[in-house]
C-alpha cells in the first residue's frame, strides 16, 4: 500500500558517477522490483521518481543521477518525502531471467536479485567514467560504447531491462517478451498529472499507472 | 466554502481516496473527439511553479459518458463537476445537452486553442445556457487586457460563476542545450508563481459581476485558501499542489482551522470579501 512519509537521509554515496541516497525506511513498503518512488527534497515543487535500488533492512536505496536542481536537491536533502511504491514493477516469475541495465538504468536491477539471488546481468555504459557503479550487480557482464547491451544479449532468456529508450527499443527487437521499465518525467507518480505519457507502438500511456514495468512488447 | 481540485490535477479512478476528502470532484477537461494530447515532454519544474503541455487529452465525449462518467460516479462519494471544452460554441453546448446528474459544469474557455475575446467567451456561455440548466461555471485566463470585462460578459451571457485562474503561457529552457524543455515549447505555468495573479482575478471579478467564483492558482496552504476567499473566492481548487503533496486536501483542511483560529473567525466563510471591505480599494 502506498503512502508518503518524510524520512530522515542516512547516507548519500558515490558510486562511481553517480549517487546512492540511504533513506531510513520509516512505514514505506519496499514494494516489487521496478515500482518506484516519489522523492521530494525540501525547497523544491515537485518530488521526483525514482526507482528502488536496494532494500536492506530498515532502510531503502536509491541510485540518483544528479543531472539538474532536483537531482541535485535530493542528494543534498538531510529529510525527503517519500511517497509510494507506485506503478507495476517486474513480474519475477520467469523461468531463466536475465538483468539487462543501461547508464542509471542500472538503479532497480540490485532490488531485482533481492528476490532472484545471482540472476546474471549485462549492464552498458557510455564510457569507462560510470562503469564503478557495476559494483552493485557483483559478477555482471559490463560493456562500455561502442559495444551495446544487445551484442551479449541470449533472446532465449527472460529478459527484464531498463534504460534509455533506444536501448529498451533495441533489447525488444531481439526479444519481443522482454519486460522493460521506461523513463519519463513525472510530477504526481500516481496518475493525475499526465505528464509521463510516453508513445509506445503509436499509443499514449501514462508511464506511472500503466507501467513503468510494460511487458510483451507493451 | 468547498475545497476541489482544478481540473485536470487528479484522477479519480486513479487516486479515489484523495478525491474523497475533497467536497466535490472536477473532471479533466472533455472534449467531443478523443484526444492523444501532446507529445512529450510535456512538464518541467521550473523557479515557483511548474510548467505543463498535457494538451487536453481525454477520452472525448462519447466514451467519458459511457465508461468513465459512470465508472467515477462508482468510485466518489462526492459530486461531480465536468470540465467541458471544445473549439466551437456548438462543441460546448452539444457536451453540456448530453450531462446529467452531476453537481455543476465548468466551461473551460481558457484553454490554448480557444479564443478568448469576451464575444467569443460568451458566445459558448451562451450556446451552453441554450443547451442545459445545471449551474455552469466559466473558467477564464487571466492573460488578457480586463479579466473582469470577460467575467461580466460570461455572467451576462448567462454563467452562473466563474472558475479563476487557469495557467498562463510560459517556457523552461534545458540546462545544458538551452533548448525549450517542453516539446510544444511553450505549456501553461501553474503553482506558487500564480497566486500574486490568481488574487487579483478574483478580487477584480468579483467586484465586478458579484458572482460565485472557484478560486484557484497557486493553493498550497490553509492560509492561501483564507486569502483567495478574501479576495471573493466562495469555493477554493487545489491544483499543482496535489502532484507534490497528494494529502493536500487533509493537510490544507487542517492548516484552515488553525488559521481560522489565529484569525480569530469561526471558519474561513467568516473572511468572506474581506478584502474588499473599507472604502476607496480599487479593483
Amino acid at each position: 500500500m502506498r503512502r508518503r512519509e518524510l524520512l530522515s537521509v542516512l547516507a548519500c554515496e558515490r558510486v562511481g558517477r553517480y549517487s546512492l541516497v540511504r533513506v531510513e525506511r520509516g512505514g514505506i513498503d519496499p514494494g516489487i522490483p521496478g515500482q518506484f518512488f516519489m522523492l521530494e527534497a525540501p525547497g523544491r515543487l515537485l518530488p521526483r521518481p525514482m526507482s528502488l535500488c536496494r532494500a536492506p533492512e530498515g532502510e531503502l536505496w536509491f541510485l540518483v543521477d544528479e543531472i539538474g536542481p532536483g537531482t541535485r536537491a535530493i542528494c543534498a536533502a538531510r529529510e525527503l518525502h517519500v511517497f509510494g511504491p507506485l506503478g507495476n514493477g517486474f513480474d519475477l516469475t520467469v523461468e531463466r531471467p536475465l538483468l539487462v541495465g543501461g547508464g542509471i538504468g542500472i538503479a532497480p536491477l540490485p532490488y531485482v536479485r533481492e528476490f532472484l539471488p545471482d540472476t546474471p546481468a549485462i549492464l552498458g555504459f557510455r564510457d569507462e567514467t560510470f562503469v564503478d557503479a557495476a559494483a552493485l550487480l557483483p559478477g555482471a557482464e559490463v560493456v562500455v560504447e561502442p559495444t551495446l547491451v544487445t551484442e551479449l544479449l541470449d533472446p532465449s532468456l527472460d529478459v527484464l531491462a531498463c534504460g534509455p529508450e533506444p536501448m529498451l527499443d533495441a533489447v525488444r527487437s531481439l526479444a519481443p517478451t522482454a519486460q522493460l521499465a521506461w523513463e519519463a518525467p513525472m510530477a504526481c507518480g500516481y496518475g493525475a498529472c499526465y505528464g509521463c505519457a510516453v508513445e509506445i507502438d503509436g499509443e499514449l500511456k501514462r508511464l506511472c499507472v500503466e507501467g513503468p514495468v510494460l511487458r510483451d512488447a507493451a | 466554502m468547498k475545497l476541489l481540485n482544478a481540473s485536470g490535477c487528479l484522477d479519480a479512478l486513479t487516486a479515489p481516496e484523495i478525491a474523497n476528502r475533497l467536497d466535490a470532484f472536477v473532471t479533466k477537461t472533455i472534449t467531443p473527439l478523443p484526444r492523444d494530447g501532446n507529445p512529450p515532454v510535456r512538464i518541467a519544474e521550473v523557479e515557483h511553479g511548474m510548467l505543463n503541455a498535457i494538451g487536453l487529452a481525454n477520452p472525448g465525449r462519447e466514451r467519458f459518458l459511457a465508461q468513465t462518467l459512470p465508472r467515477l460516479r462508482g468510485a466518489l462519494d462526492v459530486p461531480i463537476w465536468v470540465s467541458v471544452g471544445g473549439f466551437s460554441a456548438r462543441d460546448y453546448a452539444e457536451t453540456c445537452a448530453a450531462l446529467e446528474d452531476v453537481e455543476a459544469i465548468e466551461l473551460n474557455l481558457s484553454c490554448p486553442n480557444v479564443d478568448e475575446a469576451p464575444e467569443s467567451a460568451a458566445e459558448i456561455v451562451s450556446a451552453c445556457r441554450a443547451a442545459t440548466t445545471l449551474p455552469l461555471y466559466a473558467k477564464l485566463s487571466a492573460a488578457v487586457a480586463d479579466v473582469a470585462a470577460v467575467a461580466l460578459a460570461v455572467q451576462s451571457a448567462g454563467a452562473d460563476g466563474l472558475s479563476l485562474i487557469n495557467t498562463v503561457r510560459g517556457m523552461a529552457l534545458d540546462e545544458r542545450t538551452l533548448k525549450p524543455v517542453l516539446a510544444r515549447g511553450s505549456g501553461g505555468l501553474s503553482g506558487p508563481a500564480l497566486k500574486p495573479i490568481a488574487l487579483h482575478a478574483i478580487h477584480a471579478c468579483y467586484r465586478a459581476t458579484g458572482s460565485p467564483i472557484v478560486g484557484m492558482g497557486g493553493v498550497w496552504s490553509g492560509r492561501d485558501v483564507v486569502e483567495l476567499v478574501a479576495a471573493g473566492a466562495s469555493h477554493v481548487a487545489l491544483g499543482t499542489v496535489l502532484f507534490a503533496d497528494p494529502d493536500a486536501p487533509t493537510r490544507v483542511r487542517a492548516e484552515l482551522v488553525e488559521e481560522c483560529s489565529r484569525l480569530a473567525v469561526a471558519g474561513v466563510d467568516d473572511v468572506f470579501a474581506r478584502a474588499h471591505e473599507g472604502a476607496g480599494i480599487p479593483a
